[in-house]
């Protein structure tokens, strides 16, 4: 009894031994299986960040000066690829940027998505350009990658349009070859005078990489004929002769000239529709508008007014040369097309956007401070702005009806076409700041300045209406009611709301750093 | 003893068999473990973290920026990274290298880190400290105004944010 009793509790006990054996060796082996699991992916991770620091650039293909589409330069650099195409993303900022309005596609317009209608946005911009093919449809500007599609579907088609504005909406380049023979100037004066349609069946890609780089040495150069000349002639205003961009440019220059191949002011030549930037004078818009009186050129005739206006367009380049990072050495590429990491390597974003969108990359980079202020100091300069730019609205509506005003009663046609020649060169001024794409941050106090001016030119074709008896004085914002504004800005805190809470960074706790 | 056991019954050889079978499995995993693991130490330089070479800190790719800005600082020649960023005390700069060692490992493993850099609260009084510690002489007569005493004080490199790297 005894004997076997003890022999039973040796079994459990030896039972148990084993269990606790089980469980033991299970867990010793769960624990080190995880550890060893976790030491090599560690292993691995080390491993692939030492490995990105080497063979930075692989070439699978061989580019020359005929490869014009992106996605061939992008097997072989991938990643500049990859955030170029990115360039299809909608976002805004407070005062820029796009939303993706759905539409409706036809059989005109296959587009799903637009950019929200500027005019719509704000109608005295249709009362400004009356009579123009701009106030039957202006959008907001959506990403390079939608520049063709975008030009393509305009509704300004209504007016024909022609071959000059592939200038800038195409990577013309190899087009340009084509037609030239070789001559890209050749090819360029060609198309600038095919009808719009026409042009359109030779190119076939938004801007690309062929546009800013050379093949062989992805160095960069100009490749449009409008820029070569533009600044070829404004550096002959300097005193500087025989201006090649490309044997002369500095590295610095480039990384703002290839921007400046396409984000500035233009006219179309009389005659050959040549595409022509009006630098002969110098950058600054009154220099600009000078050149324009002397040649006494006129982009469309008001349909209120009878005035021959002027129509200005996106001259980002010309107030960014006004401004303080422009003469700080800061260059258009530095804000907009930051240095990224990717892995151990720094490449320049080729997601070009607002820097708003990515304060970090771009304006921490010199600029120690925190990203809200940063944000901040950005949209107290861009409101303020707006906030001109609309008092001057205003201010050019209200001459627009006084000069009908002045016509119907018949008086004097001397004081008329000085009244219109101030609605001209006004409408000019407010135009160069209101069709910027930076509301002025580009060169805050120049855009103020211009704001203005064409202030001026506005009192003083009142004034001589006035003494006509046209409007019995110079009243503040005669056509729109206090109300009215009140509305206005209420609008702007709205957009404001939406912007900051999209915003990446406020929400972010970004200020842990490591 | 397990002569014994294994007369005392059948499960004996089992019981056996088992304790080396669990002996060499472990032994052999907690093995691979220590041999994966310090082979991961030495491939990523593990060892150079205990001493003060600047060019330990651009081993990761991310700080070559502020090495070269060090190499062409003004105090290039007389401090290396260790001496601002470390602090002074022997104990308490191991502590430091600990803690930022293992918040380093993480932001780069995980990829996820603000980029520029930001310096942490803890890490700006080390270096403020280091600051304080080489130029006491000059920094008590400007602690002796009171505006450069107690909490919210004057930093040092409020001013002089470009001595270390430029």
């Amino acid at each position: 009894m005894d004997a076997s009793k003890t022999a039973s509790n040796r079994a459990r006990k030896r039972q148990e031994g084993r269990a606790r054996l089980v469980a033991l060796l299970g867990a010793t082996v769960i624990v080190a299986s995880l550890a060893a699991f976790g030491v090599t992916a560690l292993l691995v991770n080390i491993f692939e960040h030492q490995q990105d620091a080497r063979n930075p650039f692989f070439r699978v293909v061989d580019l020359d000066d005929d490869t014009a589409d992106p996605a061939i330069w992008g097997e072989n650099f991938p990643m500049q690829y990859d955030s170029y195409l990115r360039t299809t993303d909608m976002k805004r900022t407070k005062f820029g940027g796009s939303e993706a309005v759905p539409r409706m596609p036809d059989d005109a317009d296959p587009r799903t998505e637009v950019a929200q209608s500027r005019l719509e946005e704000d109608p005295r911009l249709m009362r400004m350009w009356a009579g123009y093919a701009f106030s039957i449809d202006y959008r907001q500007a959506r990403g390079h990658a939608y520049m063709l599609e975008d030009q393509t579907f305009t509704q300004r088609h209504q007016v024909q349009q022609y071959g000059n504005c592939m200038h800038c909406h195409a990577s013309v380049y190899n087009a340009y070859k084509d037609l030239g023979e070789g001559d890209i100037m050749a090819g360029f004066a060609m198309m600038n005078q095919m009808p719009y349609e026409e042009a359109r069946e030779h190119v076939v890609h938004p801007v690309a990489c062929i546009d800013c780089h050379d093949s062989q040495t992805m160095s960069l150069r100009i490749t449009r004929p409008g820029f070569i000349e533009g600044i070829a002639a404004y550096k002959a205003s300097q005193g500087i002769e025989d201006y090649d961009v490309n044997r002369d440019a500095t590295r610095l220059e480039m990384r703002s000239f290839v921007c400046g191949q396409c984000h500035v002011e233009y006219y179309f030549a009389p005659g050959d529709r040549r595409l022509t930037y009006p630098w002969h004078d110098g950058l600054q818009v009154d220099e600009i508008l000078n050149y324009y009186e002397n040649i006494e050129f006129t982009d469309w005739v008001h349909a209120e007014t009878g005035a021959n206006m002027l129509k200005a367009q996106h001259p980002e380049f010309e107030l960014w040369n006004q401004g303080i990072h422009s003469q700080a050495g800061v260059s258009c590429a530095d804000c907009h097309m930051p240095y990224e990491r990717v892995g151990a390597m720094k490449i320049s974003s080729h997601h070009v956007r607002s820097p708003l969108l990515h304060i970090n990359k771009s304006c921490q980079v010199c600029h120690n401070v925190p990203e809200d202020e940063l944000l901040r100091r950005a949209e107290n300069i861009q409101s303020k702005t707006h906030e001109m730019t609309s008092m001057s609205l205003d201010a050019l509506v209200d001459l627009i009806e006084a000069i009908v005003k002045g016509q119907e009663m018949g008086i004097d046609e001397e004081v008329l076409d000085f009244a219109r020649s101030c609605q001209r060169k006004a409408s000019f001024m407010i135009d160069m700041i209101e069709s910027e794409n930076s509301s002025g941050f580009h060169a805050p106090q120049e855009a103020a300045r211009v704001l203005f001016k064409a202030m001026d030119w506005l009192r003083q074709g009142q004034a001589a209406l006035a003494a006509e008896g046209v409007v019995s004085s110079v009243g503040p914002l005669a056509s729109m009611a206090p109300a009215d504004l009140a509305e206005l800005f209420s609008h702007e805190e709205h957009l404001s709301d939406e912007y900051h809470l999209s915003h990446p960074y406020l929400d972010d706790s970004h200020a842990d750093g490591v | 003893m397990s002569r014994q056991r294994a007369q005392a019954g059948g499960s004996g050889i089992e019981v056996g068999a088992f304790y080396v079978l669990a002996v060499v499995l472990t032994g052999a995993l907690t093995g691979v473990t220590i041999g994966v693991g310090s082979f991961t130490f030495v491939y990523a330089k593990g060892a150079s973290y205990m001493y003060d070479n600047p060019m330990t800190c651009a081993n990761c790719h991310v700080m070559q920026d502020h090495y070269d800005a060090w190499s062409r600082g003004s105090h290039h020649h007389v401090a290396t990274c260790n001496d601002c960023h470390a602090g002074h005390d022997p104990v308490f700069k191991y502590l430091v290298k600990g803690v930022n060692g293992f918040n380093h490992s993480l932001a780069m493993t995980t990829g996820n880190y603000h980029y520029p850099f930001q310096i942490t609260d803890f890490n700006r009084r080390v270096t403020e400290q280091a600051c304080r510690d080489c130029h006491q002489d000059i920094v008590q007569q400007i602690d002796a105004l009171p505006d450069h005493r107690g909490p919210g004080r004057m930093e040092c490199i409020r001013c002089h944010a470009n001595v270390g790297h430029i």
